[in-house]
């Protein structure tokens, strides 16, 4: 972890140093580029659910959210009971085992106050939205599903919460984000299809001021990753990821973006071995990157190597 | 009908019976996916075609503005049709014999074979013709009757290469995409007798070569076994569809006609044909229309076929219909739209699938045929990355990631009951269609998959809990115990022992070192987010009162059409094929948002009812959930 990371404390004013939008007007350019944005909202009780992996091994891109979100004034909290969606053991037919973890998910976030909740994934949000009810149906407790239901439709991915909720659609100019590099994007499965987020995403990121944005050939077609599919048929999931980074190589972008950390280490991984020169970075880094405070890439680093400040 | 009397004899509760023939894997998926990717001209010549049919068949489907309609239409009807098997089969042979043809029941291929023999036996032939068939390959109808002295022609060009090549098909529509042209001329020059020696691989003239053999074949057999795409209950009607004109001349010309039906192909009504035969082609082909759609009902005295058979065949199909979650597979109406898309498939080829079924829908249908307790199929349900491709395409909506996780769910199950019970519990070794001697390279190969199916069959009951099971449950204690999953993180910083000098992890022991053959992974954190924020969040926010919360709904309201603008500003098509699915998928979610699918079919059945049939049919009924 990067000890240059020192975000405000819940509740406080924003500093100074990251300009919101409130404090700093967009620049006239921006302004006539941007539509008209909403009124800004009253500040948010957002509840983050980073996710699993998030959690244990990317810990940086559950902090690049809670930067984003607290420099528009929002109050992130963090409901301690949680842990994972139950996807894995979901996805690997573990159905009661996928039971336990549904319901701790539910208690979690079933008796905590929030208004709305953010995970900076779409995967773990469809399993909320889709396999979490089905599991507790399955397991014969109708009532947990009905809860689980209802925290999947207070759940929002976080660039479906940046543009549907809070109205966000020029970054550069209202969350100050600066990125000045070459950057292609890829769409996680799903993101795409399942959740059917459209080009949220990536368009969000395409208003980052500095960008130089490169469009993934193949875009619809999947990493490879799968969750065990990637060991368990290592051979077809290697191959499928093979032709991914291939097709990042040919956009000449060494950054690789996306909105799935699951599939940023399946490609990033892949890239990393090929020794590719290729990064993956989650785009809720690139949206907490500003100009006083911008996201390092250097060379071969991935998502949670070292070698790179975020403050 | 024969007349039945009471009887008292109890006939206890009918058992499952499960599917036999060619849907057995002789390999576990990712032994024959590891063979196959090794070639690297198969993987090219796929990737290729796959690309090229992929952007056909969106072209074709984006310029159909009611595209999601006919979708949701051949799903509401194929739902009707399980939900109403027993009666439409019934008013099926009904009707099909009032139209002077004769109906049989197979329970399993062994039974469709025994009486397809039979019926050609009848008629003293040594040799008939073929239309390619899914339902034949499936029985291993061509292997049988070789063992019985008889030669089964396959008409179709793509299934004569691979029956001259003694191969097996690896797609459904097309059976010789592993084969580039010049392995065909080679399989000609070899197996056609008198074909001109200096054949060139132009495909004008490999066809020409296979035009002058077939030709006399269909001149002189007197017997042809077909497939059906279609079954029409209310008139008897049987449907081909094809591409070559020679399913149309093995339909017409020969005296016999023995077609083999699995018994969810049946549809109700004739108009219903209306739906399928938009959905079929474009979905398959990529073609507006296929160029030869056959229909025939029953016998025409002096016109075609004169002795008009059907064999309806469930094996399996009855088993899958029990399943509510994975009967949806019995929608498909094998247009291989799902294979086409599918990365997997693309990468693995179709030989890795073990079954006639290959691709996404072979993964979710060939086990449930055979039941997922026989374990050459167990591995099928794995063979996804659930990337859901599938699904958006199929044009009877079958939602196969969600059945391939329940089916995982189902080999668990029975995976763990396997090992609670002796081992002669578990499912006997799989039998195949053929009780081939080998006389045919066909019939050695369905020997190879049942000596290999009886060993991984046997490898299973020995089984005790795997890497996989104890991966599972040391990840549930952490996730269900948020305290011991805390506890857990501050061991993070130990995994970075494993990390080289650049911090790196790239090599992992046992099921997971499959990850780092091909990737490295990172090693873990110094802390984990939930360590960050109780070091960085200290204090415990105040709780509100439920008025003092924020509106969410008028939020959303408010920003109602922003992401559309934002889309907006940078929507330039990339290329073709990403502007079409694109297309494709804002169609499917203006029809999501605003379709409920059941009342789109009863609208589209008004429609066909007075512009197809003329007649008045009754309104849809309800479906059974």
């Amino acid at each position: 972890m990067t000890s240059a990371t020192r975000p405000s404390p819940p509740g406080a004013a924003p500093s100074a140093q990251t300009p919101t939008r409130a404090q700093t007007p967009a620049p006239a350019q921006a302004a006539t580029r941007a539509p008209a944005a909403a009124p800004a909202p009253a500040a948010l009780r957002i509840a983050i659910f980073p996710t699993c992996i998030v959690d244990a091994m990317y810990p940086r891109v559950a902090e690049a959210t809670v930067r984003i979100l607290e420099r528009l004034g929002h109050e992130v909290v963090f409901p301690p009971q949680q842990t994972c969606c139950s996807q894995m053991h979901v996805n690997s037919g573990y159905f009661a085992d996928a039971y336990d973890i549904v319901r701790n998910h539910v208690e979690a976030f079933s008796d905590y106050d929030y208004d709305i909740a953010v995970a900076p994934s779409a995967s773990c949000v469809v399993s909320l939205q889709h396999q979490q009810p089905d599991i507790a149906r399955r397991a014969g407790d109708p009532a947990c599903a009905a809860v689980a239901e209802a925290i999947a439709g207070r759940t929002f991915e976080l660039s479906k919460l940046l543009i549907d909720v809070l109205g966000i659609t020029d970054a550069a100019s209202q969350l100050g984000s600066y990125f000045p590099h070459r950057v292609t994007f890829h769409s996680s499965c799903h993101g795409l299809r399942h959740m059917k987020l459209g080009t949220r995403q990536s368009d969000l990121l395409r208003t980052v001021a500095g960008i130089d944005y490169a469009e993934l050939p193949g875009l619809e077609e999947c990493c490879g990753f799968g969750g065990t599919f990637s060991f368990k048929n290592a051979g077809t999931s290697g191959a499928m990821v093979a032709d991914k980074v291939a097709a990042i190589q040919s956009t000449g972008a060494s950054i690789c973006a996306g909105g799935d950390v699951s599939c940023l280490m399946n490609i990033g991984g892949a890239a990393q071995k090929q020794k590719t020169g290729i990064t993956t970075v989650h785009f809720a880094e690139i949206l907490a990157s500003t100009r006083e405070n911008p996201l390092q890439v250097s060379g071969d680093v991935a998502v949670s190597g070292g070698g790179r400040s975020c403050p | 009908m024969t007349t039945t009397r009471p009887t008292t004899v109890s006939l206890g509760m009918p058992t499952v019976r499960h599917g036999r023939g060619n849907l057995f894997a002789e390999e576990p998926f990712t032994s024959g996916a590891a063979r196959d990717l090794e070639n690297a001209t198969l993987r090219g010549n796929l990737n290729f075609a796959m690309h090229k049919i992929r952007g056909k068949r969106a072209a074709v489907v984006s310029e159909m503005p009611d595209w999601q309609q006919l979708r949701a239409a051949g799903s509401a009807i194929k739902q009707n049709v399980l939900a109403n098997l027993p009666e439409l089969l019934e008013q099926f042979e009904a009707s099909f014999t009032a139209a002077g043809g004769h109906v049989h029941w197979a329970r399993d291929a062994d039974e469709a074979n025994a009486i397809a023999l039979r019926l050609i036996q009848e008629q003293g032939v040594s040799e008939v013709n073929k239309i390619k068939s899914m339902a034949t390959q499936e029985t291993g109808l061509n292997e049988f009757l070789e063992d019985h002295g008889i030669t089964a022609v396959e008409t179709d060009l793509a299934e004569e290469i691979v029956q001259l090549g003694g191969d097996k098909p690896s797609h459904i529509v097309v059976p010789a995409i592993h084969r580039n042209r010049d392995e065909v001329r080679d399989i000609f020059l070899r197996e056609i007798d008198g074909v001109r020696p200096d054949l060139t691989s132009e495909p004008a003239d490999l066809a020409e070569a296979s035009r002058q053999r077939l030709r006399a074949k269909f001149f002189d057999n007197r017997v042809a076994v077909s497939g059906a795409n279609f079954g029409i209950a209310e008139t008897g009607t049987l449907t081909i569809v094809e591409s070559e004109g020679n399913g149309r001349m093995c339909l017409t010309l020969p005296e016999t006609l023995i077609t083999f039906m699995g018994i969810e192909k049946v549809l109700p009504r004739f108009a219903d044909l209306e739906v399928f035969l938009q959905l079929l082609p474009r979905s398959s082909t990529g073609e507006r229309m296929n160029p030869y759609t056959s229909l025939w009902t029953g016998v025409t005295p002096g016109d075609g076929p004169q002795n008009l058979h059907v064999i309806l065949i469930d094996n399996g199909r009855t088993a899958t219909l029990a399943d509510e979650v994975g009967r949806q597979a019995l929608h498909c109406i094998r247009c291989s739209a799902c294979l086409n898309v599918c990365p997997v498939f693309e990468r693995a080829g179709g030989h890795a699938y073990g079954s006639v079924y290959p691709g996404p829908i072979g993964a979710i249908l060939s086990p449930q045929m055979t039941g997922i307790e026989a374990a050459a199929n167990n591995s099928l349900p794995y063979a996804s990355s659930l990337c859901g491709a599938c699904y958006e395409v199929c044009p009877v909506k079958i939602n196969i990631p969600d059945v391939l996780i329940h089916l995982r769910g189902a080999d668990v199950e029975a995976r763990h009951s396997a090992r609670s019970t002796a081992p002669e519990a578990v499912d006997e070794t799989p039998a195949t269609g053929t009780s081939a001697s080998g006389a045919s390279r066909r019939a050695r190969l369905s020997a190879a998959a049942r000596t290999g199916a009886a060993r991984i069959v046997g490898a299973v009951t020995r089984r005790v809990p795997d890497q996989m099971d104890a991966l599972m449950a040391a990840a549930k204690t952490a996730f269900a115990k948020p305290r011991l999953l805390s506890i857990g993180e501050r061991g993070l910083p130990l995994g970075r022992i494993l990390g080289g000098r650049d911090g790196k992890i790239s090599l992992l022991p046992g099921l997971i070192g499959g990850w780092t053959q091909h990737r490295i992974i990172d090693a873990p954190p110094a802390q984990s987010f939930r360590h960050w924020w109780k070091r960085n969040r200290p204090s415990t926010p105040v709780r509100r009162t439920p008025e003092q919360r924020a509106n969410i709904a008028a939020l959303i309201e408010a920003n109602r059409g922003r992401a559309a603008e934002l889309h907006e500003r940078f929507a330039a098509p990339a290329d073709d094929y990403t502007w079409l699915m694109a297309a494709e998928r804002a169609a499917i979610q203006q029809h999501d948002a605003t379709g409920d699918t059941v009342a789109d079919y009863a609208r589209g059945t008004e429609t066909s009812a007075t512009t197809a049939s003329g007649a008045a049919d009754e309104p849809m009924k309800g479906e059974r959930a």
